[in-house]
């Protein structure tokens, strides 16, 4: 098979587990009275789901504009780790490959490409293999962003059948599953505490407190418990 | 506020942020470093961020701490927690914490 298409195959699993979130992602943005091009756009340009998630959440509770780029920072700052493992793989290519496969760079993508480019000596044809699996990622991506704009659309008034809440158990569902860490659960019950009692602050400062205060916590935790997960990460150049 | 051109600028400065981020390496990673306790200080990012969105919504969706049983957020919440836990299906947990949510509010309000 092609790596193009070997790429992108290999990526199918993560193609059905992102769609339900394109979707739920659509239909709330609209749900929460953004523009359709807002929302398409968020899935084109931004291309990186739970900040989306988190801005829409932000926007509509008022953050001001700061806010939301700093939360964005700081939610997505994870890809500079996935950049840096992915660099040894593409120093040999040509500038503009690097630039077009560094903005297609997803949790997804990374976790398929890196697996397949570790076995291997070099990067050969890895470079078709991580287009496909980014564009495959990217396509699917937008077809559920607008799938779920029009299931919004024609629904009018989901906001007060309780699409509010959805976002709530999205969030609640995806941090329980990290809970079992527990260095995690420590940060996630200081970053929870935190941001109840901050959440009168304005400008949703109260939410950057919170993760100042989680990842400070979970660190200290760390080192006073010991990594309870098991894997420790690859060692990056 | 969610005007088109605060609309605009919000989606600019995620757009220039995300894309800055996954550059960096791949694109400027001769000039870079990626120290060790950033990288651990990663793993609680994300627990972080989504407990503290979380939290205030379950417990206090009108600004006001509120455990009584006419808050439906709370069960629905703490529902699509546990079926995350249990199933690890997170899809079947949202839709279960749904379910919950809606019932919660239809049996009392």
């Amino acid at each position: 098979m092609r790596p193009f298409f070997a790429g992108a195959r290999d990526t199918i699993p993560m193609l059905l587990g992102a769609a339900p979130f394109g979707l739920i992602f659509g239909t709330l943005a609209i749900g929460a009275g953004l523009p359709v091009w807002f929302t398409l756009g968020l899935s084109a340009l931004v291309f990186a789901g739970s900040s989306q998630f988190v801005a829409v959440s932000l926007l509509s509770s008022g953050a001001v504009v700061p806010v939301i780029w700093l939360t964005t920072f700081v939610v997505n700052l994870r890809h500079a780790l996935y950049s840096a493992t992915l660099l040894p793989y593409a120093r040999t290519l040509p500038a503009r490959w690097r630039w077009a496969l560094a903005f297609w760079l997803t949790d997804e993508t990374f976790a398929v490409v890196e697996n397949q480019l570790r076995q291997r000596s070099s990067l050969h044809d890895g470079a078709r293999y991580w287009l496909g699996s980014s564009l495959a990622m990217y396509v699917n991506w937008q077809v559920w962003t607008l799938a779920g704009v029009l299931l919004g659309q024609s629904v009018p008034g989901l906001a007060s059948l309780g699409l509010d809440f959805a976002m709530v158990a999205t969030f609640a569902a995806i941090v329980a599953l990290q809970l079992r860490d527990r260095s995690v659960l420590c940060a996630a019950l200081a970053a929870g505490t935190v941001a109840l009692l901050a959440r009168d602050l304005p400008y949703k400062l109260g939410l950057m407190l919170a993760a100042i205060a989680g990842v400070t916590t979970g660190m200290l935790a760390e080192a006073w418990l010991g990594r309870t997960d098991a894997p420790a990460p690859e060692e990056t150049p | 506020m969610n005007s088109t051109s605060a609309l605009v600028l919000v989606l600019a400065g995620m757009v220039v942020v995300t894309y800055g981020i996954r550059l960096s390496f791949l694109v400027f990673g001769h000039r870079l470093t990626f120290p060790g306790w950033l990288e651990r200080a990663l793993r609680y990012v994300p627990a972080a961020i989504l407990t503290a969105l979380v939290v205030p919504m379950a417990l206090a969706p009108q600004g006001v701490i509120d455990l009584s049983l006419h808050n439906a957020y709370l069960p629905g919440t703490v529902a699509a927690g546990a079926l995350a836990l249990m199933s690890r299906q997170t899809l079947a947990a949202i839709v279960g914490g749904f379910l919950v949510y809606g019932l919660w509010r239809w049996l009392l309000v």
